[in-house]
Formats: structure tokens, sequence, C-alpha cells
């Protein structure tokens, strides 16, 4: 027997549901509630057993239109490339500051994605992010930690 | 009435609000335009900026982005029958063949009348409508509220999932979940944190808009760009043509457009139903009226069967604000962003908005007459300098997107956990689009989840535990009923099927 994708995804928002439903027992309500018609546990116990029941109910019944996926024509390289690019733009932006890891993190993502128009890539990186930084301080009056910018000397 | 129409002129039309829904309907129209953004995704991108505004201020350039991002999808649906939003599905049937045939600039300019025209009738209808069924939401109580928003979201289910009703309601469970972490409102006992004190006050409205839209419309598209279903088609800005009406085309589109904006009021006032669903039903209601050489002429070009659509997605929108500024409760995806937003400004849209914010409920009504003068004054001449936005390539748009979505997040909190947790929600987001699970019921569950929880608190305290209140009153029960009779209709579809 196949197991279509879809039904397994709904397997999974099952187990999901069970284990929202076991972190719903371990939440612990004050005792003049423990008893009271509505409390912290009550709304997502409602919500847990609702999940369980819609997911068991996607499994049991018959599929109306399966989804067609052609995993041929999906190109997961690239995309692989920008969510590790986006986590380590995640990492750094806090001790390189904002300035330097923006601009990296725009200059290599337009290198994944195959451009190689050197000047664009350029002028679309760090020129960009410091007329973006430009319209934050100067006119939203937006603060942004940098300390590249810091040891420049180019902000205070 | 008058008071309050002078009120949001006032507000409206200082020099501030009129630069931001220009603004509004200029980066509207341009993220519009490209396909696969759509309005939710412009207006989460603009939510970071807002934040930096007064409340009417916000709003103002958010609906101006609302307003121009529908146009927009009707520009990159006419051009490269592309639609950059689902509610401008129904403008490419006639509107490309249009432009196929060299007259792009006059089915260009039939959108723009249409959508200026829809936009102004239904906004006279939100005028008179709004304050109206304010006072009648007065009488609404908490168990009401409570069966509302159970209708609200179930609908959205029912509309936005194309036949995919269980996955539609899974994503309502996940995002009601996603709400319920962090402190519990009334009792401060915080949930589903996990020690982490990042969670303490829950998970932001905006980074997940951000994640579930913006970030994951750039993955998907760049998931995608291998297939070739998806090759966005160039054109040439050369053969848009002239965008003058002879008296016929005219005629005709006057005929079209009255019909089609009180169908599409009509339809953007119920829950769940909407831009998408007012476009195609006015399209087959046009069908049904013309003669029957018009009627042949459906699909290769019709000025009827692209000026109905156009009226009644931007009358839809017009109407889609009765139940939010009216009821508090979002109709649409999209305006459950905006509740998001207003949220977020402290402000709680409800029959008593109308009472204590006026230059708010006022002044939104106003800027959507201004944003409808400016998007035609705005986007009907510079159409040819705008469509260039249609050739950009996605190696320089997807980066700046992502660009876009992080530094939203990041400006709201200055922490990277943030970051990441948008990262993490977006992958599993573009997951789940793959297999056609529908985002915007997830996006109304989350906005909902804190209201929809405090309203059955109310109820459930009242009743003493019991879930008569469902019933109690005739109010609950009749809307409690219609919910019933939704998904009685859904399964009976699933079965017939």
């Amino acid at each position: 027997m196949r197991i279509s994708t879809d039904k397994i995804i709904s397997l999974l928002f099952f187990i999901l549901s069970a284990l929202y439903l076991y972190q719903t027992y371990q939440i612990r309500v004050f005792s003049f509630d423990e008893n009271a018609p509505f409390n912290a546990k009550t709304f997502p116990t409602f919500i847990a057993y609702l999940g369980m029941f819609l997911s068991m109910l996607y499994v049991v019944l018959p599929e109306r239109i399966p989804s067609k996926v052609d995993h041929k024509v999906l190109d997961y390289k690239s995309t692989l490339f920008l969510i590790v690019i986006a986590t380590i733009y995640g990492f750094i932006i806090l001790r390189a500051g904002f300035f330097l890891s923006t601009s990296i993190f725009l200059f290599f993502s337009y290198y994944f994605l195959g451009e190689r128009r050197w000047i664009w890539m350029f002028v679309l990186s760090f020129p960009f992010v410091a007329l973006f930084m430009f319209l934050l301080h100067g006119l939203l009056d937006i603060y942004l930690r940098d300390p590249f910018l810091k040891m420049l000397g180019i902000i205070g | 009435m008058i008071e309050g129409i002078l009120i949001g002129l006032q507000t409206a039309l200082s020099l501030k609000n009129i630069l931001m829904v220009m603004m509004g309907c200029f980066f509207g129209t341009i993220i519009g335009m490209l396909p696969g953004l759509g309005p939710m995704t412009a207006i989460a991108l603009m939510i970071p900026i807002t934040y930096g505004f007064e409340p009417a201020t916000g709003l103002i350039l958010m609906a101006g982005v609302y307003y121009g991002a529908v146009f927009g999808g009707s520009t990159s649906s006419i051009l490269i029958n592309a639609p950059g939003v689902p509610g401008t599905v129904a403008t490419a049937f006639d509107g490309y063949p249009m432009a196929q045939q060299g007259k792009a600039g006059k089915a260009l300019a039939i959108a723009a009348y249409s959508s200026f025209a829809g936009g102004t009738i239904s906004a006279i209808f939100l005028l008179f409508a709004a304050p109206s069924l304010s006072k009648v939401s007065l009488a609404f109580r908490s168990p009401d509220y409570f069966a509302l928003m159970v209708l609200g979201l179930t609908a959205v289910s029912a509309f936005s999932s194309k036949g995919q009703f269980l996955k539609a309601m899974m994503m309502v469970t996940l995002g009601l979940m996603l709400a319920t972490v962090g402190q519990d409102s009334l009792s401060d006992i915080t949930r589903f944190t996990f020690n982490n004190m990042n969670l303490t006050d829950g998970i932001s409205f905006v980074l997940v808009v951000m994640a579930t839209f913006a970030m994951s419309e750039a993955l998907t598209i760049i998931l995608k760009g291998k297939d070739p279903s998806r090759a966005t088609k160039q054109i040439s800005l050369s053969q848009l043509g002239s965008i003058k009406l002879d008296k016929d085309e005219r005629n005709k589109m006057l005929k079209s457009i009255p019909r089609s904006s009180v169908l599409g009021f009509l339809i953007g006032v119920l829950p769940g139903a909407g831009a998408t669903i007012a476009s195609f039903l006015a399209y087959g209601m046009e069908r049904n009226y013309v003669n029957e050489d018009e009627k042949k002429k459906f699909g290769k070009g019709s000025v009827h069967g692209l000026a109905a659509p156009e009226t009644a997605n931007n009358a839809a929108c017009s109407g889609s604000f009765v139940p939010l500024l009216t009821l508090g409760i979002p109709g649409s995806g999209t305006t459950a962003v905006m509740l998001g937003a207003l949220l977020g400004f402290g402000i709680q849209p409800g029959p008593r908005l109308y009472m204590t914010n006026p230059e708010i409920f006022w002044s939104v009504i106003m800027s959507m007459y201004i944003g409808m003068v400016i998007l035609l004054i705005l986007n009907l001449p510079l159409i040819p300098y705008i469509a260039r936005v249609l050739a950009t390539p996605k190696n320089f748009l997807i980066p700046l997107i992502l660009f876009f979505s992080v530094t939203g997040i990041y400006l709201m909190s200055f922490n990277n956990f943030d970051i990441f947790l948008m990262i993490g929600i977006a992958v599993v987001a573009t997951f789940l689009r793959l297999y056609n699970f529908p985002m915007a019921p997830l996006i109304l569950a989350f906005v909902l989840g804190g209201l929809i929880e405090e309203n059955l608190r109310r109820s459930l305290l009242i009743s003493d535990g019991s879930f008569s209140f469902l019933w109690d009153r005739p109010l609950t029960a009749i809307i409690f009923g219609g919910t019933i009779l939704l998904i009685t209709w859904q399964i009976y579809k699933g079965f017939k099927k």
C-alpha cells in the first residue's frame, strides 16, 4: 500500500497535536483555578483534540484531490543555499552589525542565485544597505546597533 | 455622519497622509504586479514601517498598499497572463487576449477605470453600511462574537481552500496553536514557551505573516524556478498601444460596472469570500447578462469580461473592511493582517472604534476615496514605466524580499532568535504550500486566536461551564447554525465527488 505525502503530513500533524496535548497537561494552573469552568488549559485542550480529530479524518477518508508535486522541476539546491545563507546572516548580524552582515548576505544571495553582473551586485548590496541605513537613522530615527561602523567611527 | 466625514477628510487630506496613500498605492502596485506576491505580502512588508507612524497614518498607508496591490495584480494578468493575486485570475481571461491583439493599453485603461469605479461605489456603500452595522453590533455579546469568529474561520477554510477543506481546517488549528504560545492573557501563566524567555510574550504577529507570506513566497519562487509552466513571459512595452477608449467600449464598461460593484461589495462583506470569489462570480454573472454576440467574445477579449471582474474585486476589497471596522472580525486573510497591525497599534477594532477612535474609522473610509483617485491618476499614465518591474530578474528580487523580511523582524526585536524562528516557520510554510495547505486560514486563526479564547472564556464563565451558550441567544444560535450548515455543505460536497 502506498501512502500519499498529504496523508504523511496529516499523520505528522496528528503527532504534533498529540504533543501539544501533552504539553497542555504540563501547564500549571493556580489551585483555585483547577476546577474553574475555564482556565489556561481549557482552550489549548480543545485545540489539541480538534487537531487530532481533523488529521485523523484526513488520514482515514479517501483523498479527493491528491497533491501532485514534480520533484524533478524543484530547485532544492538554490532554496537550501538561501535558507543556509539567511541562517548565517541571523548568526552574524549581532556580531558584525547590520551594515556588513546585510551587505554580505545580499551579495552572496545574488551570487548563489546565478547573478554575475558584478556592478549591479555591488550597487544592490553595499551602497543599497548604506542608503537604507541612512533612511532608518536619518529619517525614521531608528537606531541600529552596528559594531563595525562604530569601530570605523561612522556612527556613534 | 457629516461630522465624521469631515473628521475623516481632515485627517486623510493632511499632507503626510496624502503622501502615505500615494506611497502605498505606488509600492502596492509594484509588489502586486510581481507574480506570486499579493496584497498580504505587500502589507506584511509595510507593517514594520507603519509602527513608526500614528495609527491612522499607518492604516491609510496599508489601505493604499492593498488597493495598489490588487491593481498591480491586474497589470501582470493582462500583460503576461500571470496574475499577481488570486483576485485577478478572472481578469486574465479577457485581459490577456486583448493584450495579444495589440490592445494592452486599452485593457489596462479598462482595468484602471473599472477598479476606480468599483472601489469608489463600494466605498460609498461602506460609508453608509459601516456606521449602521456598528450600532447593530453593539448588541453583540461574547457568545455572539465567539460564534461569529468560528463562522469566519470555517468560511475562510471553505472558500480559500479550493476543495481542500480539511487541509484548511488543519491550518486553522495550527494558527490557533501558535496563538496560544506565551503568557495567558488573564492568569499570566506561561504556556508552550519551553522555558525560552524569547517566547514569553508570544510569537509576534508580524513574524508569522512575514514568514508565511513574504519569506515563504520568496522561497517558493526559487523552489519552483525550474518549473517550465512558471516561466515568466517577456513583454514588449512598445506593444502596449493606445489607452484611449472609444464610445462603444465606454458604453460596455458603464453597463458592467454598477452590477459588478453591488455584487462585489456584498461578496466582500461575507466572511471568507472576498476578491477572488467576487471576481469569478461577476465574470459569470456578466456572461449571463450580455447578448449572444457578446457572449461569444468572452475569453477572446471582451470588454464586459474584463470590466466585470476588475470592478468586483476592488468592490470586494472595500466590502471586506465592513466586518473589520464594525465587528473587529476580519473576513479575509488580508484584513486579518490589517487587524493584527491595528492590535499592534493598541487599537481594538469593533463597534466601539466608531465612538472611541472616530478619526481612525472615518479617515480610513475617506482615504479609500482618495486612494482610488490617486491610483487612477498615478497608475494610468505611469503604467508603461511601472510595467518594467515585470522585467526585474528574480536573482535580485528574491534576496531583496528576504532582506526586507529579515530586516523588518530584526528592527522590531533586535534579537536573532526571531530571525531563526521566522526562517523555521517559513521553511515549514513553504513545504506545506507545496502540498496545497493554504496559509490564509492559518493567519486568520493566529490573529483571532486570542479573541476567540477571550470570548469563549467569558461565555463559559457566564453559562457556568455549559456549552448551552451556543443556542441560548437567538443571534448566537443563528450564527452557530450558519457554521454547522457550512460544515455540512463541505461534507456533502466531499461525498458527492
